[in-house]
């Protein structure tokens, strides 16, 4: 009988089930456990309280990423409470032990989901989890990677396994290629705009078709960064040979007498020819252009050649007083073209853009310019500290700095603005990262997510416009 | 955990699809290492009209009088009724630690994401699907009549008002059913598989070795 054609969802599954209740909750083993300083402090506490010891020390990978300063390191971090926390990691991690742990103002501390792959700690074929949403991020590896609550942190540092249910699949397919200048972060912005941010509730996403294969590894971790942003639980890519040399030669790569080993077994890790997902959803990437959000959820997303649009048109009630409220927010007039609409602030940076091909991209659009002067600030924040070497080595801090952006340290930044970076009330703001709800960058700002060369393009002109249109 | 078994509670009603967890809990107060003390800073942005940060005593602050939780008849509210896709975005588990701490033990909306789902039940706080049109009918009875009830059954799996009116099912998986009526601990009953885990991982680790 032939095998069941099976998704590498379904692969990535199978390989990690201890067992299975009756109806279908799981116990699935972790092999890599991602700690930062904000989800983890309640969850050492809790082990501790109980008399537990994590299970596998081997399988955690920590960092300080999401509190602490991009300027002046040898001050230490001033806030107080941010202190405490990080100093929290740090003695959790130091009487528990892991893997790795880069500490703050270690030259490898970065942002967890940067650091993970650049470290060869995410590898295909793993399950990776941490207490962060974006997780998904390592699903480009062809890895099971998905965010897990504080609780959940406690339960894998004990047991090494979650009590978890199965999602449905989805494949999201763009063919045809993306057009000059046009990224992965528009391509998710795209679906995301066609799905909706609860379009992916539920399901585990495998991205694919031509468009995803011609992506680098840094495309498509900025691709599955933003599945979360779907609603989805994961995100993920095929294993090709973009993965496997990506991956060669990184520090926690597999040793070079295991590697061949490994490769083979990464190699069978994609869907199976035939398998059946429960949602397919296909895009022509090439009819694509840069994309802008102008509202307060992801999903409220137009190409820089769109408008704001009209609550007026919208039939649906509840819709049309969901979007009053976001133009609102926004301090957007309806019908206003998106290259009239002037930013106050520029943040190149986030989980989702700041490795080193982001950092080119958009210091290839600053290059030889100059940031317009009536944007208060840009800044360029590093996903990690090994990204803000290669870029310097590359050069790139000068074009930056030239051109007037800030060159800052590593770490999550005005992403959350949980440290000093932060927009103030009413200011708008070009941001690479995922997330535009209200008050995220800042109380009363105003966040428009857009890829690197489209926020490096607005530092330039002062207001959102098509990066093509600068080349 | 605290088991939940029944519960009459006053409903408040949240009438926004997608409320996020930066709403719910904004970022400043993910700062502490504790798990409880969360509740004065739930919905901190549209509860306050002045800028909150840790700390503060809240007790002294600007309340917004248009924000539906300040609403008099809405005190003491122990089920939250909301929109769609309730709890998307960040996994901050601070969310349900907040809306537990304000004195939440139930939710009802037509769907959530689903970090918050999972992260609500490890809090003894049931996140209870409806129908739209059900939810739909909820809000036109909390708007129509103050001191509105539902008596939530979990056992029975239904959710109704005290005379009946309206009397609505649920789905609950039967695992996550149990333990929160038992106020189980996850931890301690996976350990009670290590043996099985530890298999697992030394098949597991001996097939991969690079994953050590
Ligand atoms: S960069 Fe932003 S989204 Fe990514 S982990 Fe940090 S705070 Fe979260």
């Amino acid at each position: 009988m032939p095998k069941l054609a099976r998704t590498l969802y379904d692969k990535l599954w199978d390989a990690h089930v201890v067992r299975a209740e009756a109806d279908g909750t799981v116990l699935l083993y972790i092999d890599r456990h991602l700690v930062h300083e904000v989800t983890s402090p309640q969850a050492y506490e809790g082990l501790r309280l109980a008399g537990r010891r994590p299970w596998r020390t081997g399988s955690i990978v920590a960092t300080a990423d999401h509190n602490t300063p991009t300027t002046d390191w040898d001050d230490g971090i001033r806030d107080p409470i941010s202190r405490t926390q990080v100093e929290t990691l740090d003695a959790n991690i130091g009487a528990t032990g892991a893997k790795a742990y880069f500490p703050f103002r270690d030259k490898r501390q970065g942002i967890v989901h940067v650091i993970g792959p650049e470290q060869g700690a995410t590898l295909p074929g793993m399950t990776v989890v941490c207490g962060d949403s974006h997780t998904s991020t390592h699903g480009a590896f062809a890895a099971l990677a998905f965010g897990i609550g504080t609780s959940e942190v406690e339960h894998v540092l004990a047991t090494q396994c979650l009590l978890t249910r199965k999602a449905k699949s989805m494949r999201v397919r763009a063919d045809g290629r993306l057009p000059a200048g046009v990224t992965a972060k528009d391509l998710a912005l795209a679906v995301i705009g066609r799905i909706g941010t609860a379009g992916g509730t539920g399901h585990a996403i495998e991205f694919s078709g031509s468009a995803v294969e011609a992506l680098s590894m840094e495309g498509r971790m900025t691709l599955c960064n933003m599945a979360i942003e779907a609603g989805a639980r994961a995100g993920m890519v095929a294993v090709d040979d973009k993965t496997i040399e990506y991956l060669r030669g990184r520090p926690f790569a597999p040793a070079p007498e295991l590697w061949d080993r490994a490769v083979a077994q990464w190699r069978a890790l994609a869907s199976d020819d035939g398998a059946s997902f429960d949602e397919v959803v296909a895009l022509d990437a090439s009819a694509l252009a840069p994309q802008v959000t102008w509202g307060t959820s992801p999903e409220m997303v137009v190409s820089i050649e769109g408008r704001v649009p009209d609550p007026d048109r919208e039939r649906d009630a509840a819709r049309r007083e969901g979007l009053e409220r976001a133009l609102t927010y926004m301090g957007l007039a309806p019908n206003t073209p998106m290259t009239d609409v002037h930013v106050d602030k520029v943040f190149i940076g986030s989980c989702t853009n700041s490795r080193i091909e982001d950092l080119r991209a958009a210091a290839a659009v600053a290059r030889g310019r100059r940031v317009a002067s009536s944007v208060r600030q840009a800044l360029v924040v590093p996903g990690s500290g090994l990204v803000k070497a290669q870029a310097e080595r590359e050069g790139l801090d000068r074009i930056f700095r030239d051109a007037g952006f800030e060159w800052r340290e590593p770490g999550c930044s005005m992403c959350l603005a949980m440290n000093d970076d932060r927009l103030e009330p009413g200011e708008r703001c070009a941001s690479t990262s995922n997330r535009n709800f209200e008050g995220r960058q800042g109380a009363g700002g105003r966040t428009h997510l857009v890829s690197p060369a489209m926020a490096a393009a607005a530092a330039i002109m002062g207001h959102f416009v098509d990066v093509r249109r600068l080349a | 955990m605290e088991p939940f078994l029944t519960l009459t509670g006053l409903v408040a009603p949240i009438d926004r699809a997608n409320v996020d967890t930066d709403a719910i809990i904004p970022k400043q107060f993910l700062k502490s290492i504790k798990r409880s003390g969360f509740g004065p800073n739930l919905f901190d942005a549209w509860r306050y009209l002045d800028h909150g940060e840790p700390g503060m005593d809240n007790a002294t602050r600007r309340i917004n009088p248009d924000f539906v939780l300040n609403e008099p008849r809405y005190r003491g509210a122990q089920v939250l009724l909301a929109r769609r896709n309730f709890g998307c975005g960040s996994s901050r588990e601070h969310a349900p630690w907040a809306l537990a701490d304000y004195g939440f033990r139930a939710l009802i909306a037509p769907s959530y994401a689903d970090i918050f789902f999972n992260n609500c039940y490890k809090n003894g706080l049931l996140p209870i699907v409806l129908s739209e049109s059900q939810v739909d009918l909820l809000f036109g009875a909390v708007n129509a009549f103050p001191g509105f009830k539902l008596t939530i059954d979990l056992e029975r799996q239904q959710v109704a008002a005290p005379d009946e009116s309206m009397v609505f099912h649920f789905d609950a998986e039967p695992f996550r059913k149990h333990c929160l009526l038992h106020g189980l601990d996850d931890i301690g009953l996976t350990l009670q598989h290590a043996d099985a885990v530890r298999a697992f991982e030394a098949r597991r680790l001996a097939e991969q070795p690079w994953l050590i």
